[in-house]
């Protein structure tokens, strides 16, 4: 990081550097410009449209259509009316706190064996079901939605939360197996086999060294989970239609104000930023291990 | 004990089995294996297995209602063949059907397309950046956490007619009614949350070129557009085929964005995934599940030719393969030293 800071300072004082600075960067100073320029340039591409929704949800029913930078006046309106208890959002909120976090615990102990097997053990067919099981991530949704519908209708599921659990496991086991089997194929088999060689069993060796060597892996993995069916939309909207169930991706996208002519903007703001704010805490406190973990394959 | 075992086993064992013999196998491990993948396999026959073939089944049925022999009402399925599919190409519903098919094509290549091109120039700009990476990093990850029905939600107040897109272009545009106005507003919104993630893999692979080639490349008097078509394009072209797979394997099943954006229904958005879960809200489950199958097949398609054609390696199997041969060639030549 030191380096790289320097190397940064030097480019972009090469007056002051004079003839020590690199002779091969002649035009270092209009191009780090240019390079900080572009910087900006992304920043506000990807901040403004959430930003916008921040702001908006700040203001005023009545100034809602302002486009001031800044809500004037400042107000929190919007947010004491989303948990004024019409709307049920609250509960959204911890509905969608429960499948998501049952659905990562379980696609997380599945994924973990699977992953072990497949990095650490030798067996027939292993590169055809590691192939299967990456295969069935590109699977569609609806593809599994419109025959579980009938199915879960038939044993009585529809309104529960394995009804939205099961079928999220779809796509939560492929992503978890994925991303655990690249991480532990990454851990050297050395240790293991130490441990094996001073007698221990297979099991001891995976519970004792593997499993905490895997831990940031496995931590990195749950969080991607977490956000997939945080965000999950189609299942849950296809299975609830009882509001003390519905997920809050599903509820805010169904908040309708009392006129259909007059949407209810704010709210919907203020809704969408609860519901986004705790993926951007965890986005800003573990940024690298989400990049680690969406890189997991790229990198190879 | 089992080091042993192998050890006195190994060259018992024939040379061409099925399979390349691979160094620590015991007898064990096949059945250990299997103990520790069955239950994630269950799990998937019951999520992934049971769906596809159930839609299968269902898709050559068909609701019927019709009054029996005393004048009674029956609701029932009959058996209706490839009907569901020859539909799919004629009258009405099939006229839905190629809309449909036409649009998630539509903004499968041009979203893709788009945030190809956006992703690679992010992850240029990101490459050469030194200071406040970590700040990049993070507002850049922001768009791909942002769960798409609230993107979908927040898009559709910025594309409100009176809204901030409209006022800041000084415009009129009704973006969120029908139209190629919607078609646009679509496809902003995706590229807006998806592009970072591709800048992202993009980013990923280009780190890990040496510098050492560029330095080469520099002393050689290629210029930066040299540079970029013969070193760092050809380098990152494996990451960024993974990556556009994924993407477009994403994009054919878009839902949530056209849904929450522009609402159920409409001709001008509706991709194939909307146009099954209409289907089945109107318990039409037949004609849905052939949707279903035939989305289901277009993703399998277009996930073939590229691992097949373009080669994208997504399992890293190749890698996998060809480290194995290493480790084969190695042990021969040292058995062979050895003898």
């Amino acid at each position: 990081m030191t380096i790289t800071d320097l190397r940064g300072l030097a480019a972009e004082t090469p007056a002051a550097g004079g003839a020590g600075t690199r002779a091969s960067k002649p035009k270092s100073s209009w191009r780090s410009r240019s390079v900080y320029a572009g910087l900006a340039l992304i920043i506000v591409y990807c901040l403004a449209p959430f930003y916008w929704m921040v702001v908006s949800s700040l203001r005023r029913t009545a100034d809602i259509f302002d486009n001031t930078l800044l809500p004037q006046p400042f107000s929190l309106e919007n947010y004491a009316k989303v948990f004024d208890g019409s709307t049920m959002f609250g509960q959204a909120l911890l509905n969608s706190l429960i499948v998501a976090g049952v659905t990562t615990v379980a696609a997380l102990v599945l994924g973990i064996f699977a992953a072990y097997a497949i990095s650490r053990l030798e067996f027939r067919f292993k590169s055809v079901i590691l192939g299967v099981i990456i295969a069935t991530s590109t699977f569609p949704g609806i593809s599994v939605v419109v025959p579980l519908l009938r199915f879960f209708t038939d044993l009585g599921w529809i309104n529960t939360y394995q009804a939205m659990i099961i079928p999220n496991l779809s796509f939560a086991i492929p992503l978890a197996v994925w991303n655990l089997t690249t991480f532990m194929k990454q851990l050297p088999f050395d240790l293991e086999e130490a441990a094996m060689i001073d007698g221990c069993s297979k099991w001891q060796a995976f519970r004792k060294v593997l499993l905490p060597l895997a831990a940031p892996g496995v931590f990195t993995t749950a969080i991607l989970t977490f956000i997939h069916s945080w965000n999950e939309f189609i299942i849950a909207l296809s299975m609830i239609n009882d509001p003390k169930i519905q997920t809050a991706t599903v509820a805010i996208s169904k908040f309708t104000g009392a006129t259909e002519f007059q949407a209810p903007f704010g709210e919907q703001m203020a809704a969408g930023v609860i519901v986004t704010v705790p993926l951007v805490i965890m986005v800003l406190v573990f940024q690298r291990r989400i990049v680690e973990g969406l890189t997991a394959g790229a990198g190879k | 004990m089992t080091g042993t075992a192998t050890l006195h086993r190994r060259p018992a064992k024939p040379p061409a089995g099925h399979g390349p013999p691979s160094p620590g196998r015991t007898p064990g491990e096949g059945r250990m294996a299997a103990l520790l993948l069955s239950p994630t396999l269950l799990v998937l026959a019951l999520v992934i297995a049971y769906p596809l073939i159930s839609a299968i089944h269902q898709s050559l049925y068909r609701a019927q209602s019709g009054l029996d022999a005393d004048g009674y009402v029956t609701e029932g399925e009959a058996f209706v063949g490839l009907a569901n599919y020859a539909d799919l190409l004629a009258g009405e519903s099939g006229q839905r059907f190629l809309n449909a098919f036409g649009n998630t094509t539509f903004f499968t290549v041009t979203t893709v397309l788009l945030e190809t091109i956006l992703g690679l120039a992010l992850a240029l700009a990101m490459n050469r950046a030194f200071k406040g990476r970590s700040f990049l990093r993070a507002s850049i990850l922001v768009p791909w956490a942002v769960p798409t029905a609230v993107s979908g939600l927040l898009w559709r107040w910025i594309f409100q007619s009176d809204g901030i897109a409209n006022s800041l272009l000084g415009s009129e545009i009704l973006w969120t009614a029908e139209g190629t106005a919607s078609k646009l507003a679509v496809i902003i919104a995706e590229v807006w949350k998806t592009a970072p993630f591709i800048g992202l893999l993009v980013l990923a692979g280009m780190q890990i070129i040496p510098g050492e080639v560029y330095e080469a490349a520099k002393i050689d008097g290629a210029g930066w557009w040299r540079q970029l078509g013969s070193i760092t394009l050809p380098l990152v072209k494996p990451t960024l085929l993974v990556a556009v797979l994924f993407r477009m394997l994403d994009a054919l099943r878009m839902f949530d964005l056209p849904f929450v954006l522009i609402g159920p229904g409409k001709e001008s958005v509706e991709t194939l995934s909307m146009l099954a879960w209409d289907e089945s809200n109107q318990l039409r489950y037949g004609s849905a599940s052939a949707f279903a199958v035939v989305l289901f097949l277009y993703v399998a398609a277009v996930a073939i030719v590229f691992v097949k054609v373009l080669g994208a390696d997504v399992t890293g199997a190749r890698q996998l393969g060809a480290k194995r041969k290493a480790r084969a060639a190695d042990t021969t030549e040292k058995t062979g030293a050895t003898r």
